[in-house]
Formats: structure tokens, sequence, C-alpha cells
């Protein structure tokens, strides 16, 4: 229970980051745990981030079988995304990077 | 062991003359069979070797029709809820929810990433990595790179029938859109059941129109309204205008009423930059200019004054020198008193201020030319495509008696043409409806130092000269007014009447003189090529170039005189 606040310090901090838009959390099975955008778009994300992520861990660990995707980012010309995967959970951060 | 056989001759008898005769073989070596060299052998019994009996093949490729595909993505709504929860339930969402959070697993992951997470956050905003370092810096320029043209895309009618591409226009944002207006030109001709749509294409995807406008009949012409990126203005076969808003749909929003439109095919219109950004001018051939410049179908331009109260001031002045109907009109965006006019087999440039002719001018061209225009980005290029399918690329700084580039599009006729904002791609439509999309290299597309400086002095040098020609002529026609007022008039009349006709028939005695000289010349030229190795042969033919080449100079300038 006391850390429970720790999770709630974790998000709030990544959220109040300089250039970030949204962060959120999803479980293995596309439901939005926390989210700081709206519901749809949650969703939209979910779906084709947690696609995205496997096939980049079964890329990484065909390459190298004791290799491990920890972190995946994608760059696009209005953001970046940033992908942290687990087990059964994806933090999902979407930043502007500010020039 | 040596085989060696010696060829006796005596010094003396060098030089002579051979004196060859019939004699019988003659055994200088034999070799028998040494069976001892057998012993390094061993024999292989039974021998296995593959043999296939089958039919040969060959490999072959071949296209097939295209297939048309389809992406489609499936949006899921809601994530996958476990079954015992209703997704639309407000409550058990949020205790779904809660319950995940109370979760160990949860906490534990969270932190974890969420320090990952943090350290790639911070990352980004301490270092740009895709900062531009060298922005500042002009891009050193390339000259010696030939200029290029290459295709990137074709976009074909889709009916059966196919209809020519009469006119193109850019979507004024962002231009990732281009309207095509599709009709039949020829007279009366339109087959049956030929479809009356025209279309808008958006470049990322050939294969399928975005959208498609219906007129009531065939457009002749199409544009967009650059104050309004929705809007389109079309102008019909029949003579109607018709408005589209592309928002609303593929119908017509307004359409002008039969007694207000012209009677023949609208052949132009463009958007007037007013205010309010909805007054248009339109121009057909049945001769009723409302717009600022007209190429009209004798070959004359007219300038008009939009604002004059009588009919009769409306025209200003005419400019003549085509000898066929002008297919475009634009003015130069850099040095708007400077305007290009494309025409039967020439492109000409004019200038407000020499009314008789042009300043500059082509040379005459062996198909029909049927549309230009000038290059947004760079002053002194302009495109002309020709009904033979080639697309020409002229930049008069560089060079001026031939296109800097010259591409063969397609087979058939280039009927249309428009150059994107950027001046990097350009559209042409063709007789069959394809619409192919060109980039040009950016030797072409990037102004040049000094550019604008050299084009305005060509500009002025050229007009300059034909003021001073103009000056002269009509000096000498007030002399020969002079010398023949003098004179009966009677006199006067009918030695004009003889004068007329010897000259008409010595004016069509020329024309075909030269008209031969130039063929002459022309087959003499391939000829040439085809008798290379001979070279004598080649030598006459050269001769004979040069004499063709001097009498075609003459005639060009009695012509010029004349």
């Amino acid at each position: 229970m006391i850390r429970k606040t720790e999770v709630e310090e974790t998000l709030k901090r990544i959220q109040s980051h300089k250039g970030v838009i949204g962060t959120m959390v999803v479980n293995a099975e596309g439901i939005p745990i926390r989210t700081t955008l709206d519901n749809s778009t949650t969703v939209q994300y979910a779906g084709l981030l947690h696609q995205l992520t496997i096939k980049a861990k079964s890329t990484i660990r065909d390459i190298d079988p004791q290799n491990d995707l920890t972190f995946l980012r994608i760059r696009s010309k209005k953001h970046e995304i940033m992908v942290a995967p687990d087990k059964e959970y994806l933090l999902i951060v979407i930043q502007n990077p500010c020039e | 062991m040596e085989i060696v056989y010696v060829y006796l001759k005596k010094r003396s008898e060098f030089g002579k003359q051979c004196n060859f005769s019939d004699r019988p073989a003659d055994l200088n070596i034999d070799i028998p069979p040494n069976p001892e060299l057998a012993a390094q052998y061993v024999e292989r019994n039974p021998v296995d070797m593959g043999i296939q009996c089958s039919v040969s093949m060959s490999e072959h490729e071949a296209n097939t029709e295209r297939f048309e595909m389809e992406t489609r993505g499936v949006n899921h709504v809601e994530g996958g809820w476990p079954k015992d929860v209703n997704s639309l339930e407000l409550e058990q969402t949020i205790r779904f929810r809660k319950k995940v959070e109370k979760d160990e697993n949860y906490i534990n992951a969270i932190v974890q990433l969420g320090s990952i997470m943090e350290h790639c956050i911070k990352q980004n905003n301490a270092i740009d990595i895709y900062q531009e370092y060298f922005n500042d810096e002009e891009e050193v320029e390339v000259t010696d790179e030939a200029s290029s043209a290459k295709t990137i895309n074709v976009f074909r009618d889709p009916q059966e029938i196919k209809r020519t591409a009469t006119h193109l226009s850019w979507h004024p944002d962002g231009n990732r859109k281009l309207a095509v207006a599709y009709s039949c030109l020829d007279f009366q001709r339109a087959p049956a059941g030929m479809s009356h749509e025209s279309y808008i294409w958006d470049l990322e995807n050939p294969n399928r129109p975005e959208m498609a406008l219906k007129p009531s009949s065939p457009l002749v012409t199409l544009e967009y309204n650059p104050k309004d990126s929705h809007v389109i203005l079309g102008g019909c076969y029949n003579g109607q205008i018709a408005c589209w808003d592309t928002r609303k749909g593929s119908l017509v929003a307004e359409l002008s009423t039969i007694e207000f439109s012209h009677r023949d095919p609208v052949y132009g219109s463009i958007w007037l930059q007013s205010k309010t950004g909805t007054e248009c001018f339109s121009a057909s051939t049945d001769g009723q200019p409302t717009k600022f410049m007209v190429g009209t179908e004798q070959g004359i331009v007219i300038s008009c004054n939009r604002k004059a109260k009588t009919s009769a001031e409306k025209i200003v002045c005419t400019f003549s020198g085509h000898h066929g109907p002008i297919y475009a009109l634009q003015r130069n965006p850099f040095y708007p008193k400077n305007f290009l006019t494309v025409g039967d087999w020439t492109a000409r440039i004019w200038s407000e201020d020499s009314r008789e002719s042009s300043i500059m001018w082509t040379k005459y061209h062996m198909a029909h030319l049927t549309d230009g225009a000038w290059s947004p980005v760079r002053p002194a290029v302009f495109f002309t495509t020709k009904t033979d399918g080639t697309l020409d690329i002229w930049d008069f700084v560089f060079k001026q008696s031939d296109p800097a580039l010259s591409l063969k599009v397609c087979d058939e006729a280039l009927y249309c043409l428009r150059v994107q904002d950027n001046g990097c791609l350009i559209a042409c439509g063709s007789q069959q409806g394809t619409t192919t999309l060109l980039e040009v290299s950016s030797g072409l597309s990037t102004v040049q130092r000094n550019e604008k400086n050299i084009a305005f002095s060509i500009f002025e040098r050229e007009t300059r000269r034909e003021k001073i020609l103009e000056a002269r002529q009509k000096e000498m026609r007030l002399k020969e007014k002079g010398k023949t007022e003098g004179k009966d008039d009677d006199q006067k009349d009918k030695e004009l009447a003889t004068n007329l006709e010897e000259m008409v028939a010595k004016a069509e005695q020329e024309f075909f003189d030269i008209i031969f000289t130039e063929l002459k010349k022309k087959e003499a030229e391939a000829m040439e090529k085809k008798a290379k190795p001979q070279k004598k042969q080649s030598l006459e033919m050269d001769e004979e170039v040069e004499e063709d080449n001097t009498g075609e100079e003459e005639g060009g300038d009695e012509e010029k005189s004349a």
C-alpha cells in the first residue's frame, strides 16, 4: 500500500517532464490501466505498439537469444514515442523533444 | 621429345617468287603408343554417368494484369477486457483497474520501467540529436551536373473510353492533390457513353482517384481557388461554369445559368485575386473576353482593361505574331511585364512595351505546341509541351536556341502542363487521359545566383532591340507614304494590286523553297549518318549541306525584310 504512492509519484514525475504530451500504462491485453490521454487514442496506441514491441523483441531474440529488448523509441516528424516493455505491462510515453 | 622440322632456303633465293607444286604426303614423325604409361592409370568399371531424359524447359517472366489491393486496418475501440467485466459499465472498469493497480507485480514493474523511461526523457531534453548544424551555409551549387527530369508517377484515366486530359490544377496548399479535367476536344465527336467525370487525384495513390466530380457536361478546364482550397471552378464543354465544394461531395454546388454562359466551350478560367476570393474570369472562343489577357484563336493576344466603362476602351492593345490559336498565355511570375504565349509551332516571349512583335521566340518545331508555363521558382525557365509527346524545358540564361532539356514523356500527344509551386514537380496530361508526374533535377528548380538580374537584363535588351526595329520600320513606312502620296491614286491601286499578287506568288515560292531546302537538309543529314564509313561520299554530302545552309539563310533574310 505504501508502495502505491511510489507508483503515483513516478507517473506524475514522468508526466511533468518538459515536452511530455502523454503517459499511459497498458496491460498485455491492451487494456489501459492508467492514461493521461483519451480512451480511444490510448486503445489505438496500445494495440499498435503492443504488436510492434513483440516484433521488436522477437527480432532481438532471433539475432541473439541471450539478448532482450529493454526499450523502444520511435522518432517521428512530430514527436517521439517511447515504449518500455515488461512481461505484462507496457509503459508508453509520447514526448515532443524540444529544439 | 621435341619435334622439329627445318625449312632451308638459300640466301640468293630470298625475295624470289614462290613456285608452288604438288607432292605426295611425307611422314615425318611416328609416335607409337607406350603401354608403360597405361600403368599410371586405373581402369574404372562400372562407370556412373547421369543422363536426364526430360523435357527441356526455359524460364520466362510475364507481367499480369494489375491486381488491385487495398490496405485496410481494423480499429479496435476497446481493449481485451476479461469476460466478467462489461466494458461499457464505468463502475466495473474502474473496479478492474483498481484491482490491477494493487497488484504487486504492477507496482514493481511500473517503478522499474519508470526509471528507465525517465532516463530517456531527460536524454531527449538534454540534447537534440537531430539538430541541424550547418543550416546557415548556403548550398554549394553543383553546376556541372547535367539537368534531368524523371517520371515519378503516372495516373491513368480509369474509364474504358479514354478521354484527353485537357487541364490540370494543383491543390493550393501542400500540393498533394491534383485536379484533372477530362473531355474530348474533337468537335462533336465525343463518343457515346463517355463519362463526364473529372477526377481529383492524390499523389500518393495513383491507382484510384480520390474523388470524382460529376458535371452535366464534360469539363474542359478546372481550377482550384487559391484562397479557399476546397472550392474548384470548372468550365464545361457546353459553355457553363460550375463550382464545386470538395467537402460537400461530387455534385455541382453552383452552376451558371444557360443565358449567362458562353456559347462555346469554355477554354480557360482563372481565379482573380480579389478580396472576397469569389470572383473569377472565364474566357471562351465565342469572343466574349472578360479575362484581362486573352489569347484568341486567330493568334492574337488582346489585353483588356476590366475597369473600362465602354466596351471600346476594354481592349487596350493587341499583340499578333502567332499563326494559329494561342493555347497558353502566362505572365512571368517575376517580371509581370513579360509574358509567354504558346501557339502553333513556336513559343514566344513578349514585353508589354513592344507591340509589334515578340521580343524572343523559339525556332519552329516539327510538332504543334500545346501548352506552356513559366517555372514559379526560376525567372528564366519555362516549359512547353508538344503534340508528339515531348516536354521541353527551356532555360534562356543557359541556351537560347534549343531547350535545355527535352523529354519524351509518352507516345501520344501532350495537351496540358502544370508546374507545382515549388518548381520541382510537373504534371502533364496526354490525349489518352494519362497524367504523368515528373520531378525536375535541382539544377533546374533552384534559383541560380544573379539569375533574376540576368533574366531581367535579357528581357531589357531584347525589348530595346525590338523597339529599335519598330522605330526603323515606322520610319520606313513614313518615307514610303511620303513618296507614294504624290502619285495618281488609280495607278497606285493598280500597281498595289499587281504588286500584291506578285508578292503573294513570290512569297509562296520562297516559302516552298525554304521548306524544300529544310527537308533536303534533313535527308542529307540522315544519309550522312548512314554513309559515314565511306568518307568520300560524306565529303560530297557536306558540300551539299553547306550549299543548302547558305540557300536557307538567304531565304530567311528575305523573309525577314518582307
